[in-house]
């Protein structure tokens, strides 16, 4: 019987330990040995952290670093800002048809592929496109606005494209949250801004910080809204490891960035986690 | 001196269906006062109204004779225990207890003086940094309780809130919020489905029934003398018939039930006339049960017949009795005087009742 | 000893039978790493139904072609088609060619003077690694109407086109910029001092030059919605670029700068672990053949380096080529040399102080 215990368990963690293991910890075990060499002369390296030095050295990293994790924590900020009441709405005041409706309203941006939905945002956002021709049509603005090529438009980007990995985990939690617990709040004297910051906030706590997490990750890492959004000045970091990796051929600087970018979003979720009294067990479980 | 709380008429409309339909009461200061009925009859719809979480479509709602209506819930001096507690599972005891005078912007040594104050009056001292889910189901009573009554409502409304728990627990708990009804000194109005939980804490209650009450008093009144047939069907048991009124001498009324039984009753000053339909309750302890057959002279209704069975529940044992075949078993209480006690299936036994136990009502189908 | 001696003898016999095995197999899978346009539908098809191999085309960019290879150490592909100047280096830093068998091409279809210079281009040790296929140049491309005065590099950082100009932020943008400041990068090749010396000047009139720009361009297709929407009125881009959206719209067209256009020629290359080289050399010789090179030219825009396929070429494209290169601009074309390895790390800083600067 207890063998028999022991083969199931065997033969269940297998696949995971193998995709766990081929796909992830082995190839970031060949990064972080990229990373570590330096290139001294033609097909000839040497271990040395050098890489690592260059990150520091060089202020257009370490900018573009600094600037990408403030940006993505403002996405994820925006996102949860906007996400929250549609959440609530959607989770305690919608009924019925209304709720899978609005439910699957938030999943339709993704029946396209990113490419398609970021081309949308440049035929919205730029200088001859619809946002600009009708702040003229109404008379707003008096010549053709530019609202593409700037950070504004990478947050537009970024926040719509984020915004069901923060509605899913959020609906769930608010739907959990006994409405009776609301009204006894309302009835003891609570204000609207009161109850949501003792009691929905609280409840919620555990799809908010999922939802960040996420969302934050997602944001970090992504590479085509940056890109094709962004303007002369608006570098992202995954822009630069992909410079390095194909256009530089410069593998082993490429490696060091990406290393510190795992770095980065470990650090920045392990506080986020301890900030808000949460673990990693209660929010994603 | 003006009543705690006063509903004038009040009325509540969903759509087509008219919920609550033109009732009016008022509930006198320090008193307990329930609204029994069955599920949907309206009773959660009333108290809704008067917390404020629903608007009435008409009439009105007083409290300390002052009109709440434009009052919002969470300024209305009236405090509510949710059917399921609703405690804040994500603060402790004490944070629960002091969440409204958090929200009246009081000192926090205040708060905390008085939050242990009040844990010591509902016999939970010490239990302040608890979680809610480390509590008893009693203990979480409790809290929900000390929660409202920190604010001093003039009225604490009660919303099943025994429902949750087991029998033996329910039993002492309604014991114990009896006597935190006294303690406190305050109103409480409550509402249930069970009747011994109205029966044994309220001063007065309420039955309704369809969006109406039928009647209010006091447990005895009800018990004793229901005005509907309603009343007398939902409160207590009762063994019931249907019938026609053959004959009506005074307030006594001669009835032949469907099976073919006469019975006399007292037709409770309603005017029947010869011929109508009629229900006619009789409750099991109102019916004498006699070995012998000679010891039930004086009664106006008398029978003889077997014992089909005996449903011993001990102090609230009961006897199924039967005259004849073809008619029903009635259900007769077993004195527990010790003479019955003996008393097995089969056995020859004589029941009778007065006219005044029958209650007789003129029956509407429906 | 024995027992390696035996490891040896099975490990060849494996080999053998898995060569004799792709050998046997006459029809094989070509896989081509290319950029759009260079291998046709139509091409494709002819070529399988004359040889029976069957074609499967990737479609890429230099970078992107060696970044690819890299990662496998050349495997993966059959045939790719990078630019004559990625070829040295990156096979002397990565080894990620291998030599291609000259006797298997019919040099006849060749223009000989492309040929030789491809051969000079991308040879490493001796050994030849690529021979050419298409060429084509990089310049300006303007609205005519809006941008006449647009005749050099330089003159995109005028006031006249602030705010309406884009172009990449890659290399090309340096040499061509190098070129038109009055300086010779190429000669400044195996000099590194000296091109460092361009490259700071070049650095300081692009961020200079900054201001001007409306967005780096990174995709041809961004470029065309710029300069179509009229957002862009100058730029710097590829001629068939240019040659494309004068057809939509007349005004747009692409112009050889006065300091000289670049010219780059994309050229046929062996991966080193590439499985099916026959397949490969049937495909070099039966794309130079002029018919089906003036078909690739018709798509691609691009003229080829194959002998005579100019008269099969459509007279549209033959026009918008003479009017963008009279006969003094096409000896003014700078053709790329090859890159000296570590040039790119030099080159890459200059870019991301630009990219930096405010």
């Amino acid at each position: 019987m207890k063998t028999e215990t022991k083969i199931g368990f065997i033969l269940l963690i297998t696949p995971l330990l193998l995709w766990l293991v081929l796909l992830i910890i082995i190839p970031h075990i060949d990064m972080f040995l990229v990373s570590i060499r330096e290139r001294v002369g033609v097909r000839q390296y040497q271990s040395s952290l050098a890489n690592y030095g260059t990150f520091f050295e060089e202020p257009l990293y370490i900018w573009t670093f600094v600037r990408t994790a403030t940006m993505s924590i403002l996405a994820t900020l925006i996102t949860l800002v906007i996400a929250f009441p549609a959440s609530y709405y959607i989770a305690k005041m919608a009924k019925g048809r209304t709720q899978s409706v609005l439910f699957l309203l938030c999943l339709v941006p993704f029946w396209v592929s990113e490419i398609v939905r970021t081309f949308g945002w440049m035929i919205l956002l730029r200088e001859t496109g619809l946002v600009s021709s009708v702040l003229q049509w109404t008379g707003i603005v008096s010549g053709p606005v530019e609202m593409l090529y700037n950070d504004t438009a990478i947050m537009i980007g970024l926040v719509y494209t984020s915004m069901l990995f923060m509605v899913v985990p959020l609906v769930t939690t608010l739907e959990s949250l006994d409405d009776q617990i609301i009204e006894a709040a309302y009835d003891l004297g609570g204000s609207g801004l009161s109850i949501l910051r003792e009691v929905i906030i609280p409840h919620a706590a555990p799809g908010i910080v999922a939802g960040s997490i996420v969302v934050f990750m997602l944001t970090l890492g992504n590479y085509l809204t940056p890109t094709m959004l962004g303007g002369k000045d608006s570098l992202w970091f995954t822009e630069l490891i992909y410079l390095q990796f194909i256009v530089r051929f410069n593998w082993e600087l490429g490696a060091a960035f990406g290393f510190m970018l795992l770095l980065l979003s470990s650090i920045i979720v392990w506080s986020v986690l301890r900030l808000t009294g949460q673990t990693l067990e209660k929010t994603m479980g | 001196m003006t009543p705690d709380l006063e509903c004038q008429h009040l009325i509540k409309r969903f759509g087509e269906t008219q919920a609550v339909d033109d009732v009016s009461f008022s509930v006198p200061q320090g008193s307990f006062f329930s609204i029994l009925g069955p599920s949907g009859c309206g009773k959660t719809t009333i108290m809704r109204m008067i917390a404020g979480f629903l608007e009435p479509s008409g009439g009105d709602i007083l409290i300390r004779g002052k009109s709440v209506l434009d009052t919002p819930p969470n300024k209305r001096p009236v405090n509510m225990v949710f059917q399921h507690l609703a405690l804040f599972p994500m603060m402790c005891v004490a944070d629960n207890i002091g969440y409204g005078l958090r929200r009246q912007g009081m000192a926090k040594a205040e708060i905390a003086r008085r939050v242990e104050e009040m844990l010591h009056r509902i016999n939970l001292p010490g239990l302040g940094q608890r979680k809610i889910n480390e509590l008893s189901g009693g203990q979480k009573q409790r809290i929900a309780i000390a929660r409202c009554m920190i604010l001093n409502p003039d009225v604490l409304l009660l919303d099943e809130p025994l429902g949750a728990l087991d029998l033996k627990l329910r039993e002492h708990m309604k014991i114990e919020l009896k006597a935190l009804q006294s303690e406190f000194d305050t109103t409480f109005v409550y509402i249930t489905h069970d009747q011994s939980e109205a029966l044994v804490m309220s001063d007065q209650i309420a039955v309704m029934n369809t969006g109406r009450f039928e009647q209010v008093g006091s447990g005895q009144e009800l018990y004793y003398n229901p005005q509907t047939a309603f009343v007398a069907g939902f409160v207590g048991e009762s063994n019931r018939w249907i019938g026609r009124v053959e004959r009506i001498e005074g307030r006594e009324a001669q009835v032949l039930t469907e099976n073919g039984l006469t019975i006399f009753s007292s037709s409770q000053g309603s005017s029947l006339m010869t011929g109508d339909q009629v229900e006619i309750f009789v409750r099991p302890e109102a019916i004498r049960l006699s070995k012998k057959a000679e010891n039930l002279d004086d009664l106006r209704n008398r029978l003889s017949g077997k014992v089909v069975s005996v449903l011993f529940n001990g102090a609230a044992s009961n006897i199924l009795f039967q005259a004849e075949e073809e008619l029903e078993p009635i259900e007769v209480a077993l004195p527990q005087s010790g003479e019955m006690t003996n008393l097995a299936r089969g056995a020859e036994v004589a029941i009778g009742w007065t006219t005044d136990q029958a209650r007789c009502f003129k029956w509407t189908d429906g | 000893m024995n027992q390696k001696r035996n490891l040896k003898i099975t490990a060849l016999a494996i080999s053998a039978t898995l060569s004799a095995f792709t050998v046997q197999a006459q029809a094989d899978t070509l896989r081509l790493l290319t950029w759009g346009g260079y291998a046709p539908d139509n091409v494709v098809e002819m070529f399988e139904k004359q040889t029976g191999h069957t074609v499967e085309v990737t479609l890429s960019n230099n970078e992107e072609m060696i970044a690819k290879l890299r990662a496998t150490g050349g495997g993966g592909f059959d045939l790719a088609q990078p630019s004559q100047d990625r070829i040295a280096g990156p096979q002397a830093e990565f080894g990620i060619y291998k030599p291609i068998d000259l006797s298997k091409i019919d040099s006849s279809q060749f223009i000989p003077s492309m040929l030789e210079a491809t051969k000079g281009n991308t040879s490493v040790d001796g050994e030849v690694y690529g021979v050419p296929h298409v060429w084509g140049t990089s310049g300006l491309v303007i609205d005519t109407e809006k941008a006449s005065m647009v005749k050099d590099y330089i003159d995109l950082c005028s006031d006249a086109v602030a705010g309406k100009v884009s172009y990449r932020l890659k290399r090309p943008t340096l040499i061509g910029f190098a070129y038109s400041m009055g300086m010779d990068p190429f000669a400044a090749y195996n000099d590194e001092a000296a091109y460092k010396d361009i490259m700071e000047k070049v650095e300081a009139k692009l961020i200079e030059c900054k201001p001007n720009v409306k967005a780096y361009w990174g995709g041809g297709d961004e470029l065309m919605n710029l300069l179509r929407s009229g957002e862009v009125v100058a730029s710097m881009a590829w001629d068939t670029g240019g040659w494309k959206l004068n057809s939509d719209m007349p005004s747009i067209t692409f112009v050889a700068p006065a300091s000289g256009a670049l010219g780059w020629i994309d050229t046929f290359v062996l991966p080193a672990k590439g499985q099916a080289d026959d397949a490969a050399y049937a495909w070099i010789n039966f794309v130079m053949q002029p018919e089906i090179a003036a078909m690739i030219t018709d798509v691609a825009g691009n003229f080829t380096a194959s002998k005579g396929a100019d008269e099969f070429v459509s007279a549209e494209l033959k026009a918008k080529y003479q009017a963008s290169f009279p006969p003094e601009d096409v000896d003014n074309i700078k053709w790329y040399p090859p890159v000296p390895a570590g040039l790119e790390v030099l080159e890459g800083s200059i870019l991301d102080r630009v990219n930096a600067a405010n």
